[in-house]
């Protein structure tokens, strides 16, 4: 049932703690989302799973189909299924837009690149002959980002603010890809603070400084984080009677 | 070797066939060591070329009003372990004329190869002189490359030249191009190269953006690894009105490899601009991180990275050499 279960999980930053006991369970073929005030301890989370620099050392324990992360490569939880999208993905200047779709793939075909790309509303013609380089907006790169990550057939998709810098047309073309993701039997696990991200969940957990604040259906989530954390006076220092695990 | 014999062996160096690569209209020159063992011209194109104990002397004229339409192939080379090739090129593109060249510098077998050029370059007004420079060199980096080029863009004409260095190791490559740019002239001087172990490369791009409404654009993509070391002198200083520049200077260090870039920029006109961008360092680590978390390992998405880094495509390929 689970594909992933986060386990007392707590980080610290210069003395910090950003992640603080934190336990959720991310059930297999779900999207979910994490929402929760900036600084909650979102991206740190999805940083952790994915096992970036500088986000390895923790106490408590991620596991993944029952396998712990811990001191695994970010490339090897790739190989596994795991990845994650980028608030802002990067540049990479010279690199053509196929090479770096199917960077993670077996296949790496050029029609396979198209059909990809159209999937996701991006006219093949106009992107197959660029690079991943200044010259895309916001917007397509995350696009041609998600491109890569359906081009790699994961198991397990960290998105984080699926949302940002892009427009409402882009936002679109992402949430087809998510909802192609998840008939695909993918797990999604979307990091935002927008409303419009959680309404495309199934499932949401809300934490505030490192902790989990709430967790159940998106329209509970949302009701708690509209009427509690936005006129929150004291973001990420929840009280203690809030604290769920 | 026969000559025939000579020519076949350096274009099958840089992966080309002299029997049926090329198209009837297509100009060439071939070089080995000092000799010219190779040269076909086309209507509009005059060479005159002279061999002497040091080197070679030759002068390149494209007439007043042609435009060639296929690039002029051009392939210096050196095949034995050792030898020396030395040209001295004095190369004009007279007024409106246009022509690109595609250039194949091989040293496939170099132990201990050393080519130097001396060139003068002038481009008339109104014409365009475009320059692509492949270099094939060996595994052993036992070839030093010495190129020095000046260069006159006249007004309303353009100048561009990409050197790559990709394949093979570079040994010690040590080259200087210095333009001065006229009134609404054009110029664009690219570098790629993949240095490693004990390689050692020198670049000097200037530009004097003299004319009024000039443009220049200097451009330096090199990787290093292991021991590999590289200097890159990029020198932009604009005094005419309006002249615009841009130097941009990229270089990948891994290993124990060094680089050191030395940017000039001189505005010495109010209504001139450059512009200049830097980095030299490892890996992007957000690239490297975005590519690790497609499951590529560190090497692999190095790799990638550098192949995005070197890589740009050229404006013309062998197949523009072919007969339709």
């Amino acid at each position: 049932m689970n594909i992933l279960s986060v386990r007392n999980l707590s980080l610290s930053f210069d003395g910090k703690r950003i992640l603080d006991d934190l336990s959720i369970d991310f059930w297999r073929g779900h999207i979910h989302a994490v929402i929760g005030p900036n600084g909650a301890g979102k991206s740190t989370l999805a940083s952790a799973i994915m096992g970036l620099e500088g986000y390895t050392t923790y106490d408590g324990d991620i596991l993944y189909n029952d396998e712990s992360l811990r001191g695994m490569p970010v490339f090897e939880r790739a190989r596994r299924g795991i990845t994650l999208a980028w608030q802002e993905p990067a540049r990479f200047e010279g690199l053509s837009v196929p090479r770096f779709i199917t960077a993670g793939s077996a296949c790496k075909d050029l029609s396979y690149v198209r059909e990809l790309l159209e999937a996701l509303g991006l006219d093949p013609d106009r992107y197959v002959n660029r690079s991943v380089d200044r010259t895309l907006s916001g917007g397509e790169r995350k696009r041609i980002e998600l491109a890569s990550i359906l081009a790699m057939e994961p198991r397990l998709i960290l998105m984080d603010e699926p949302d940002s810098g892009i427009d409402v047309e882009a936002l679109q073309y992402i949430f087809k890809g998510l909802r192609r993701l998840k008939d695909q039997g993918v797990t999604v696990i979307m990091i935002t603070h927008s409303m419009s991200v959680l309404a495309q969940a199934d499932h949401a957990f809300l934490i505030c400084q490192g902790k989990l604040q709430e967790q159940g259906c998106v329209n509970k989530v949302g009701k708690y984080f509209v009427d509690k954390c936005f006129v929150c006076d004291h973001v990420n220092q929840p009280l203690a009677a809030e604290i769920k695990a | 070797m026969s000559t025939k014999d000579i020519v076949a062996e350096l274009l099958a160096s840089v992966g080309m066939d002299s029997e049926h690569g090329f198209g009837s209209d297509v100009a060439r020159i071939e070089i080995h060591e000092n000799h010219v063992v190779g040269l076909k011209l086309v209507p509009g194109l005059h060479m005159d070329v002279e061999e002497t104990d040091e080197g070679i002397n030759g002068i390149l004229r494209l007439a007043a009003g042609v435009q060639l339409e296929k690039p002029v192939h051009i392939c210096f080379g050196v095949l034995p372990e050792t030898g020396r090739q030395h040209i001295n090129l004095d190369i004009r593109i007279e007024e409106e004329a246009r022509a690109s060249f595609l250039a194949h510098c091989t040293f496939p077998n170099a132990l201990n190869v050393r080519h130097t050029m001396d060139a003068t370059i002038v481009v008339e007004p109104g014409a365009r002189y475009a320059y692509f420079e492949r270099h094939v060199h060996g595994a052993s980096g036992g070839v030093s490359v010495i190129p020095r080029t000046q260069v006159t863009v006249h007004e309303d004409a353009e100048f561009t030249t990409e050197f790559e260095l990709i394949k093979g190791r570079a040994g010690k490559i040590d080259f200087l191009y210095e333009a001065v740019c006229h009134a609404r002239s054009v110029v664009e001087m690219t570098t790629r190269i993949n240095g490693r172990e004990d390689d050692s490369i020198i670049i000097g791009e200037k530009a004097l953006l003299e004319g009024a409404d000039a443009r220049a654009a200097l451009i330096s993509h090199i990787a290093l690894r292991d021991r590999a070391q590289a200097e890159i002198y990029s020198d932009l200083v604009a005094t005419g009105d309006r002249s615009r520049g841009h130097v941009d200077c990229k270089e990948i260090v891994l290993d124990a490899a060094a680089a050191r870039a030395v940017p000039t920029v001189e505005v010495r006109n109010p209504s001139a601009h450059i512009t200049h961008e830097a980095a030299i360092g490892s890996v992007d680590s957000r690239q490297l991180q975005t590519l690790l978390s497609r499951g590529l390992d560190e090497d692999e998405a190095t790799d990638l990275i550098i192949e995005g880094l070197l890589s740009k495509k050229a404006r013309w390929t062998r197949d523009s050499l072919t007969s339709v």
